[in-house]
């Protein structure tokens, strides 16, 4: 009888399927913020779930990527082989505004949902969530910017790229090291006092420990806004800024960059008169902000350079060639590097 | 309403701006000395030259005083167009920006950052899509034959400002969340910080235009506020009176939102206000509420500057201090708004 069949069958399936999965070497990992997640023994296809994780994935294995949270602008698109830019856009699935739509990220089969940044409850709580409604094993990997080495270490040993993982991590380390104790030859007297803007009109910033400043604390500036005390970003007035008073200004914003030396209101500050106002290159992903991720790394020797011209005295070009080439995946050609650079200029 | 009274309330309402002035200028958070402020102050005045650093100069002129008269600026026209609107449509519930005037601003802006503009051209495009916006509503309004034409125009720009707003949203959705969100989320809730004795330049044309306007054609809006009957018996062409209003109220209000952002309560509870020290006639109304509103953004403003150690937007801080305002009168006042 049919319906008899079908119970049996269903019934040996049944009976079979731990012992299938178990076959397939199923493993249990544990994320930075303890969820322990079963996966699966090969991991082929990762969907990085918002732009710094995406980064971080996309500097060890790209070929494990399966899609951007955002498409690449025109301006960016360069930077990366045609084949890694090409890929599809699955949108993101952060906290912060989630644009993917979940059946379009389970229609490209992920094996693992990898997630970069905050682990705060909410994120974690949000991994658990996504996880259950997907049933596919979601990481969440802390972000910090002193734990980028261990970031890499614990992905590239999750998804079987254990020797891209080490090297990233030795490379990664090797750098913070060594920014680290060069920094340290610098006399707490000869730190600049430097203010970072933000937005058209420069007049965001971050206030002490915030993520947006922690590749210029990094680098042994002196925030001058971490008087106002610990927190994110904030808006604050040209008043305040005139008080403040820095010797050096830093900048993502090109408008601002702009507009900030034709502007009377800035033009008694130190860091204008003297010409020490700087635009972070943000090309493909910015050098000391956003997003917040391995990209920044470079910005740590821009920003040295900049700030302590007596400890970093190498160029930049050739490590920033280096840095693109092992992150991108490309080696950016000399009239790529040329823009870059000349960014800064003033 | 007495004339007396009506000069008494003026007379008030130019000492409480004249005195948030001095006190605007007295404080903030660079420390300016009243005896730096007072040579450089006079140094301009004379054309000569002081001996105050360059970068107090600066603050008093460059920074404080621009961001002064900007914040009185955008307070008297936002708060001139809101009296206007509430005679014209006869209604105590409008603001300026019933016909989708800071929808369509919010939206330039916004498109301006998302597209990473210079602040010049996100300015210039709120501007423009705010008139744009409110020229929609009324085309649409005026295609719309056999209804009451007040409420056809009301709800064609509450229609506007609901899709713009909807465009606002999508924007946001879109934008980059390290980069583009904070600066539109910024801007949305308005703020003064970055004013510049450019942004005040910029304005003033249109905003004391706008006053102008208002202020000449006065006696025809106060006989419109009391119907368009009345009015066409007296010989007012309501038609036209009513689009020359629309015109100077959007010029103003979106002058005044392309610099500040979007600022609101100010267009609707200062008309108020007004209206409970004079009446609701408008020839009183305009001064006593032009007056009010800039004495009462340049109050908050000074608050939002001063008060914390960080900005506080001012969107945030005049609906903090507005609310409790508005029910405070809404209880005591039974005098009649129209």
């Amino acid at each position: 009888m049919l319906s008899r069949r079908r119970f049996a069958s269903a019934v040996a399936l049944g009976a079979l399927a731990p012992g299938w999965v178990r076959a397939q070497g199923e493993r249990t990992v544990t994320d930075s913020v303890g969820r322990r997640v079963q996966l699966p023994a090969r991991v082929e296809r990762v969907y990085a779930a918002g732009p710094p994780a995406s980064i971080v994935l996309f500097a060890m294995a790209p070929d494990k990527v399966l899609g951007w949270t955002s498409p690449f602008r025109p301006d960016e698109r360069p930077f990366v082989p045609a084949r890694y830019a090409d890929l599809p856009t699955l949108g993101r699935l952060t906290g912060r505004g989630n644009t993917a739509n979940v059946e379009v990220v389970l229609a490209a089969k992920p094996d693992l949902i990898f997630d970069y940044g905050s682990t705060s409850p909410t994120f974690a709580s949000l991994a658990d969530r996504v996880q259950e409604q997907t049933g596919i094993p979601y990481l969440l990997i802390d972000g910090a910017f002193d734990r980028i080495p261990d970031a890499f270490r614990l992905l590239g040993g999750i998804i079987g790229s254990e020797a891209q993982g080490v090297q990233w991590a030795r490379y990664c380390a090797d750098m913070l090291g060594d920014v680290r104790t060069r920094v340290a030859r610098v006399p707490e007297a000869k730190r600049p006092r430097v203010y970072y803007g933000r937005g058209p009109s420069g007049l965001q910033t971050g206030l002490s420990g915030s993520i947006n400043m922690e590749c210029i604390e990094r680098v042994g500036a002196l925030n001058v806004a971490a008087e106002l005390g610990q927190g994110g970003l904030v808006q604050v007035s040209v008043e305040q800024v005139l008080r403040w008073a820095p010797e050096v200004i830093v900048t993502t914003d090109p408008n601002f960059f702009a507009s900030v030396r034709r502007d009377p209101a800035w033009q008694s500050l130190p860091a204008v008169r003297e010409r020490r106002v700087h635009l972070a290159p943000g090309l493909p992903f910015g050098w000391i902000d956003s997003p917040p991720s391995v990209n920044r790394l470079i910005g740590l020797h821009w920003l040295g350079r900049i700030l302590h011209p007596q400890v970093f005295t190498e160029p930049l070009r050739p490590i920033v060639r280096d840095f693109y080439t092992r992150a991108y995946h490309q080696t950016p050609s000399e009239a790529q590097l040329d823009a870059l650079l000349a960014t800064d200029r003033t | 309403m007495s004339t007396g009274r009506t000069s008494a309330a003026i007379g008030f309402a130019a000492l409480a701006l004249c005195a948030l002035v001095i006190l605007a200028f007295a404080v903030g958070r660079f420390p300016v000395a009243p005896s730096e402020f007072g040579a450089v102050v006079w140094a301009w005045v004379s054309g000569g030259s002081s001996d105050v650093p360059a970068t107090v100069q600066t603050v008093v002129l460059n920074v404080r005083g621009p961001r002064i008269l900007a914040a009185i600026v955008v307070g008297a026209a936002l708060s001139a167009a809101g009296a206007a609107y509430q005679s014209l449509f006869r209604n105590p519930l409008v603001s300026p920006d019933i016909l989708g005037v800071s929808s369509g601003a919010a939206l330039g802006a916004v498109l301006g950052i998302f597209f990473s503009l210079d602040v010049l051209f996100i300015q210039a495009l709120a501007f423009g899509c705010g008139l744009a916006a409110v020229a929609t509503a009324y085309f649409i309004a005026s295609r719309m034959r056999g209804h009451d034409p007040i409420l056809v125009l009301v709800l064609a720009g509450v229609v506007i400002g609901a899709l713009l707003g909807a465009g606002v949203a999508l924007l946001k959705y879109l934008a980059d969340p390290y980069n583009q969100l904070p600066a539109i989320t910024y801007w949305l809730l308005g703020s003064l910080s970055a004013a510049t004795r450019a942004d005040f330049l910029a304005v003033l044309p249109a905003a004391a235009g706008g006053i102008l306007v208002l202020w000449l054609l006065r006696w025809r809006i106060s006989v419109l506020a009391l119907g368009d009957d009345e009015a066409a018996s007296v010989g007012v062409e309501t038609g036209r009176v009513r689009a020359l209003v629309i015109t100077a109220a959007t010029l103003m209000t979106a002058a005044a939102v392309s610099i500040s952002g979007v600022i609101g309560w100010v267009g609707l509870l200062i008309p108020h206000f007004a209206r409970l020290l004079v009446g609701p006639d408008f020839t009183r109304l305009l001064p006593v509420a032009t007056l009010l509103g800039a004495a009462f953004v340049l109050g908050v403003d000074t608050v939002a500057r001063t008060a914390g150690r960080i900005e506080i937007p001012l969107g945030v801080l005049t609906a903090v201090i507005g609310t409790p305002l508005f029910l405070w009168l809404l209880a005591t006042a039974r005098r009649s708004w129209q």
